[in-house]
């Protein structure tokens, strides 16, 4: 079986390797894909069509919005399925899960936790808001605050990170961001132009054509940003638990 | 001979040693994948060879003269004071031109956003089917897993 | 509005996931009929679709997402969907069986799904969202979201039955993923010589700039190649397909097992003419015609072999599928329209065969409790409504007139001949026969009673065998999904001339 995997290996790297002769060098600005015509309007006409600096979040979020609402759709799905398949409805109300119930970490991480937790939780916030003129966006801050929420578990026991964030509050959490996504998506399909076309937004919202993708870019990143918070602190609870959600680690 | 090596090494490795490493990156993933007998170092080769396509990815996008790809109004690479409240935005872009070499490629950096949150979609759920897994077979190695199944059931 | 359809086919299943994971554990009647609605509506749209794309000639419905004219540019800038007459019947395929499918699971979500009734109709609609997707997109990078989009959804409903599925499922896993990822770098590949991710752009940019002899584009199209095998479970890569399907539980095998290996088929018949075209593919100067025809044949030959010599009715299935898969690669590598069409008609008549025989599988291992063929015995005294439903699956897959199952394979033959390859038309008629030994077998026993001398020491491997006293036929509304399968087998074995005709006049 080794020998067969160092084989196969082998000859796949070879095959892949064979191909670089033509390939462009490292850093070569004149290369087809660096100095493509797609490229080259993303680079050249991004801030004038849609008034947003960061050209990432900008083909992110509107010229590829599609495919980032599918990668949150990908997101849910990985929560959702972990649920299906390793949640054990039958054994939560067990009293011997509750009887050493956990008080976390010592008193020093708790402590400490609660002093750095509204900080991480108001940065997650801005990477989110900012997403527009520095790198960020709302995978990035959802993670940080998905990771807020794990940090309060882990220093505070999950049966307190329960309480402010229950398995249902969690599940809504995640509908409601991709509602918000595919939700302004068909709210462009009502207004008359295609799906996710925010251009037709600037009747109801502030500002033109070109500002209406601004805000819709920050709407929809909200959208995905609560999603992926929601389900991050629910992969950690049902991965820690083993399923069962009463004790954390 | 060594002269032909050196010229080989020189054409081909040098210029373009980012697809080298990520390529041997990616075989070592594989090997992982395909060869070990542990379920969870099965699943951190496929971490491996996924990271290193991300990191090939990007760096297709890179330039010897960009920068990130976010366009900085403050920067000293700035041409001309753009008009921010102009209405027109023709005379935007004719006071404000921008040298697209001076820029990272966005694309692939897009691309690899999504795929970063792909892998982390299957790395999670594969960790909870090994947990299922573990439950059941109480056994993480595949042959022992095998050996149990094998007197019990047939193929 | 019409302009809409394509989008609007994805949207409702994907609100009616969302929906029924608001709806949550209590109420599990809801979330079934929560699902039926989306599905249903999703098919009538589809088919809608399909009026629409033939009227007026309509070849193609082009949409943009986010409505991105190229204008200053000749490339496109977003996304956009791409439906011409075979993804709209592609597409319509996928949501009426998923549609269904949907009815036979009314009786067994609550006893297979253990009170996650809600997820596994959210996954069920997610996956045929990602189908849909998959089919109709036109831009390669989004095509590798979604396969990743179906996958994920397979491998948590395979892992959510027993043990053994858990097992098939982490091996799926780690297959599924080296297949995608291999089909992500060859659209790496791509990307760097070209510099665009939309199908037609990159088959424009190939062309111009006479790209095609360049190595990177040819490891490029190995590697594309690849990574879609093993989705489609291609001989041999085909290891996981025969556990994944077998061991998964009988509501979630019958929604996987027609349409995820065609789709993947489809994705391969756009990417060898849409992506790269058909003068790269086909060109004398590359070898690889002969070989992949060659590989076809001993997938056929192998997959009915291997059929043959199982006792278990769902692994025989499965390794039906990877033999009629071998049929489809053989048919598209041809090299003229002919095995085109066939191929591309033995997709939707394969999901339709498929479909139907495992409904009817799952049916009887149901009721019998044992998957065993030797257990069949005189079932058609004893369930005489579901034997003739599979009667009909099983008569298509040895390819009796006038199910589809004969006109496939009769363009098929047809195909192979005009390119003078014999061996592949050799393999057709063997398949053929050791489909007719497989079922005749079965009918034998189900008919006549118990054959004498026959051992039995194995042990039944279904999940969810539920032996009954005493058996008898199932409820409606297991019964009615098994009969529309039958007659969809017939229907488009009746309609193959005009099917054909709109097929090939796609495919010029």
């Amino acid at each position: 079986m080794k020998v067969f995997g160092l084989i196969a290996v082998f000859v796949v790297g070879l095959l892949l390797l064979s191909a670089t002769q033509d390939f462009p060098s490292w850093g070569d600005p004149r290369s087809a894909a660096s100095d493509g015509e797609v490229s080259s309007f993303y680079i050249e006409k991004t801030e004038s069509v849609t008034k947003v600096p960061n050209m990432v979040t900008a083909v992110l979020a509107d010229f590829r919005g599609y495919d980032t609402m599918f990668e949150t759709v990908v997101i849910f799905i990985a929560g959702i399925g972990i649920i299906a398949v390793l949640r054990n409805f039958e054994g939560t109300d067990s009293p011997s899960d509750h009887d050493n119930d956990d008080d976390g970490a010592g008193l020093l991480a708790r402590f400490t936790c609660s002093l750095i937790l509204p900080f991480i939780q108001i940065f997650a916030l801005y990477v989110v808001a900012h997403g527009h003129h520095s790198p960020g966006g709302g995978f990035q801050g959802g993670v940080m605050f998905g990771a807020s929420y794990i940090l309060l578990a882990l220093a505070f026991g999950l049966s307190k990170a329960k309480q402010l964030f229950s398995e249902r509050r969690t599940m809504i959490f995640a509908v409601i961001g991709i509602f918000i996504y595919v939700g302004w998506g068909v709210l462009c399909l009502l207004l008359g132009k295609e799906f996710l076309n925010y251009s037709v937004l600037d009747s109801i919202l502030p500002g033109d054509s070109m500002m209406a993708r601004s805000h819709s870019m920050l709407v929809v990143e909200i959208g995905v940003a609560f999603t992926v918070t929601a389900i991050m602190f629910s992969m950690y609870s049902n991965l820690s638990t083993r399923g069962r959600l009463s004790k954390g680690l | 001979m060594d002269p032909i090596i050196a010229n080989f090494i020189e054409e081909n490795i040098v210029p373009k040693f980012n697809y080298w490493i990520y390529v041997i990156l990616m075989m070592i993933g594989l090997y992982a994948m395909i060869t070990k007998n542990n379920l969870i170092k099965k699943l951190i080769g496929m971490a491996i060879f996924q990271t290193a396509i991300i990191l090939f990815y990007v760096s297709i996008g890179v330039k010897e003269t960009g920068g990130i790809p976010i366009i900085s109004h403050h920067g000293p690479d700035h041409h001309q004071e753009a008009e921010v409240h102009s209405e027109e935005s023709s005379k935007n872009l004719k006071h404000n031109i921008i040298d697209k070499d001076k820029y990272a490629n966005p694309l692939p950096h897009v691309l690899m956003l999504t795929a970063i949150v792909v892998g982390v979609s299957t790395l999670g759920l594969a960790l909870a089917i090994s947990q299922r897994i573990h439950k059941s077979f109480g056994t993480l190695e595949e042959d022992e897993i095998l050996n149990e199944l094998r007197p019990g059931g047939h193929d | 509005m019409t302009e809409h359809f394509p989008i609007l086919i994805l949207l409702v299943p994907l609100f009616g996931a969302l929906i029924v994971v608001l709806l949550g554990r209590e109420r599990p009647e809801q979330c079934w009929i929560t699902s039926l609605i989306s599905l249903g509506l999703s098919s009538i749209i589809s088919l809608f679709t399909i009026i629409v794309v033939l009227s007026d000639k309509v070849q193609t419905i082009r949409y943009r997402m986010g409505g991105w004219e190229p204008e200053s540019t000749v490339f496109e800038v977003g996304i956009e969907l791409r439906v011409d007459i075979l993804a709209a019947l592609v597409v319509f395929a996928v949501t009426f069986v998923g549609f269904v499918n949907t009815i036979y699971s009314k009786t067994r979500a609550e006893a297979e799904a253990q009170g996650k009734v809600p997820f596994f109709y959210a996954l069920i609609q997610l996956l045929i969202v990602g189908l849909c997707g998959i089919v109709m997109t036109n831009d390669a990078f989004n095509l590798y979201v979604l396969i990743e989009i179906t996958s994920l959804t397979s491998y948590a409903l395979i892992a959510m039955g027993n043990r053994r599925a858990a097992l098939s499922s982490f091996n799926y896993v780690i297959m599924g993923t080296i297949g995608a990822s291999f089909y992500l770098l060859g659209v790496g590949y791509l990307y760097i010589k070209t510099g665009t991710l939309n199908i037609d752009d990159i088959r424009m940019v190939l062309g111009n700039d006479k790209l095609w002899e360049h190595q990177s584009i040819i490891v490029a199209f190995i590697f594309i190649m690849l990574g879609v095998w093993t989705k489609m479970a291609f001989f041999p890569l085909h290891g996981w397909l025969p556990n994944a399907y077998a061991y998964a539980p009988s509501m979630t095998g019958t929604f996987m097992a027609p349409l995820m290996t065609k789709v993947m088929v489809y994705v391969m018949i756009r990417v060898m003419l849409w992506l790269f075209g058909d003068k790269f593919v086909y060109s004398d100067q590359h070898v690889w015609g002969e070989l992949v025809i060659w590989m076809s044949v001993i997938a056929i030959v192998a997959g009915s072999l291997l059929a043959l010599a199982r006792t278990d009715i769902k692994k025989m299935l499965t390794y039906l599928i990877v033999a009629e898969v071998g049929y489809m690669v053989g048919g598209a590598w041809l090299g003229n329209v002919t095995g085109q069409a066939g191929a591309f008609y033995h997709i939707l008549s394969d999901a339709a065969m498929t479909f139907c025989l495992f409904i009817a599988a799952s049916i009887i291992v149901l009721r019998i409790g044992d998957s065993r063929v030797n257990a069949f015995d005189n079932l058609f005294r004893k369930m005489p409504l579901t034997m003739i439903g599979f009667t009909v699956g099983a008569l298509s897959m040895i390819g009796l007139p006038p199910t589809c199952g004969f006109f496939s394979k009769w363009y098929l033959i047809r195909g192979g001949i005009e390119a003078g390859q014999w061996e592949y038309v050799c393999a057709l008629i063997f398949s053929s026969l050791v489909n007719a030994v497989i079922f005749f077998r079965i009918f034998e026993r189900a008919y006549f009673g118990k054959i004498a001398g026959v051992k039995e020491d194995f042990s039944p491997s279904d999940s969810d065998a539920n032996p009954d006293t005493s058996i008898k036929e199932v409820p409606w509304s297991m019964l009615v999904p098994l009969y529309i399968a039958s007659v969809s087998v017939l229907l488009l074995g009746i309609m193959n001339r005009p099917l054909f005709e709109w097929i090939q006049t796609a495919l010029k």
